[in-house]
């Protein structure tokens, strides 16, 4: 099983998380999983949207306190 | 206790010249030395490239000879930086040298890596390069109508240099009486016109109003420069008869070289700015893998805490604070029109509305920038 690459983009606007996991997802290889670490609310929504458009597969989503979790895994 | 800056872009000039000046009396005591290495005797300001495009820079307005933007106390030397040693603090470099050094900053920047996309540097006009943004004025002046297309790939510098574009580009084309027959389409990675809330939303009605058309969701995969037409990932694709891209980047060649992080991003602390797992090797600038802009202005804050934090602790033994994630940046809504985008990693920016005063302000700054990079400003 790969490991899992977390990208921390807590606190960040410019470019912002879905920049973030979408610049690494470029250099991941096809079957890696990334977790993007985000307190950024639209992420929730907006990480979901991009990945079910592109084709990569959503594993998990969770808030623990402040900070959302999301795994995603390179499909393609 | 010898000091190593190696780069001599915006972060390197301003963290040598504000170390020089802040330990000027431990230098003249012989108790510090601070060396700069560098691949070239020049130094750029990048920021003119975008004014280069549309004609309102020369080539020539944008370079200055490195070794008179630094203190005269910094050793300067054109010999760029082939190997790193974290382990036994030691760099290596192109003509066969070997550096000892006490403290390392690592200010190497980024580099447009344009063959990532297939055909994209075929079928492209950029601005990241001197000859290209000579190349892109051409054209532009050359089009006669048609659809110009921009696609945005990421990571890249600047941020706000796509929305910049597009509103100069329907400037540009208005000034040249054929704004009614050029259609300007514009593409972005997520699901807005900027990855910036406040920003997608000041910009979004500018683009409006401009006739701007924009397609989100859109990273771009492949460009058939044969038949004019971009594909996204996502699916999408789209004719163009001119296309202007933002090309993706990478970090420095010698930081990929060198293994030193992801697509040579070297992995450095958001607040302490040391690199990971080393207590005396920071990094700075584009180089870093800083979730923050890659720009000047994050190079030039950056520079201006690592400065002052090892000027203290050579001087008390303390670093004195950490990098709040500050950026300001001037945003050109067009040629006579401009606003700024200040943010930090708690705060979003409130953009203004754009102004004549703010765009004559940038302006005046794309000179103010050489005492800025002298640390003066």
């Amino acid at each position: 099983m790969s490991e899992v690459k977390v990208i921390d983009a807590r606190n960040t606007f410019c470019p912002g998380p879905l920049m973030e996991l979408i610049s690494n997802m470029k250099t991941a290889s096809v079957g890696d999983t990334l977790e993007l670490l985000s307190t950024d609310e639209g992420t929730a929504n907006d990480v979901p949207e991009w990945i079910a458009k592109v084709g990569h597969e959503l594993i998990s989503k969770e808030k623990v306190g402040e900070v959302w979790h999301i795994k995603v895994r390179k499909a393609k | 206790m010898r000091i190593v800056v190696v780069g001599g872009g915006t972060g390197g000039t301003i963290v040598a010249n504000n170390l020089a000046r802040r330990l000027a009396a431990e230098i003249r005591s012989r108790k510090v030395r601070i060396m700069m290495l560098s691949d070239t005797d020049r130094h750029m300001y990048q920021p003119g490239l975008l004014y280069v495009a549309f004609g309102q820079m020369t080539p020539d307005q944008l370079y200055r000879d490195q070794a008179r933007l630094l203190e005269p106390d910094i050793e300067f030397h054109v010999d760029a930086v082939t190997e790193f040693h974290f382990d036994r603090n030691q760099i290596g470099t192109e003509s066969g040298k070997t550096h000892e050094y006490d403290i390392l900053i690592i200010a190497t920047g980024a580099r447009i890596v344009p063959d990532e996309v297939p055909g994209l540097k075929e079928g492209a006009e950029m601005f990241f390069t001197e000859a290209s943004a000579v190349r892109m004025h051409k054209r532009l002046l050359e089009f006669e109508g048609g659809t110009v297309a921009m696609t945005v790939s990421i990571p890249h510098k600047c941020p706000v240099a796509p929305v910049e574009a597009m509103l100069m580009l329907h400037d540009f084309f208005k000034a040249r009486g054929i704004r009614d027959q050029v259609k300007l389409r514009y593409h972005y990675p997520v699901n807005a016109v900027h990855a910036t809330p406040n920003v997608a939303v000041w910009a979004k009605p500018e683009f409006e109003k401009a006739g701007i058309e924009y397609e989100t969701f859109f990273n771009l995969k492949e460009v058939d420069a044969e038949e004019r037409v971009i594909y996204s990932e996502e699916g999408s694709e789209v004719p163009y008869d001119l296309l202007v891209a933002i090309p993706p980047h990478r970090g420095s060649e010698t930081a990929e070289k060198n293994a030193l992080g992801d697509a040579g991003w070297i992995p450095t602390d958001r607040y302490k700015l040391n690199v990971e797992g080393y207590d005396n090797v920071y990094a700075i600038g584009d180089a870093t893998n800083i979730p923050v802009s890659k720009t000047g202005s994050a190079a030039h804050y950056e520079a201006e805490v690592l400065a002052e934090n090892i000027a203290s602790l050579i001087k008390t033994g303390t670093t004195v604070r950490e990098y709040d994630g500050k950026v300001f940046c001037f945003i050109e809504a067009g040629f006579d029109r401009a606003t700024y985008n200040a943010f930090d990693y708690v705060n979003l920016p409130e953009l203004k509305p754009p102004s004549k005063a703010n765009h004559w302000f940038k302006v005046a700054y794309n000179q103010m920038y050489w005492t800025s990079v002298r640390g003066l400003l």
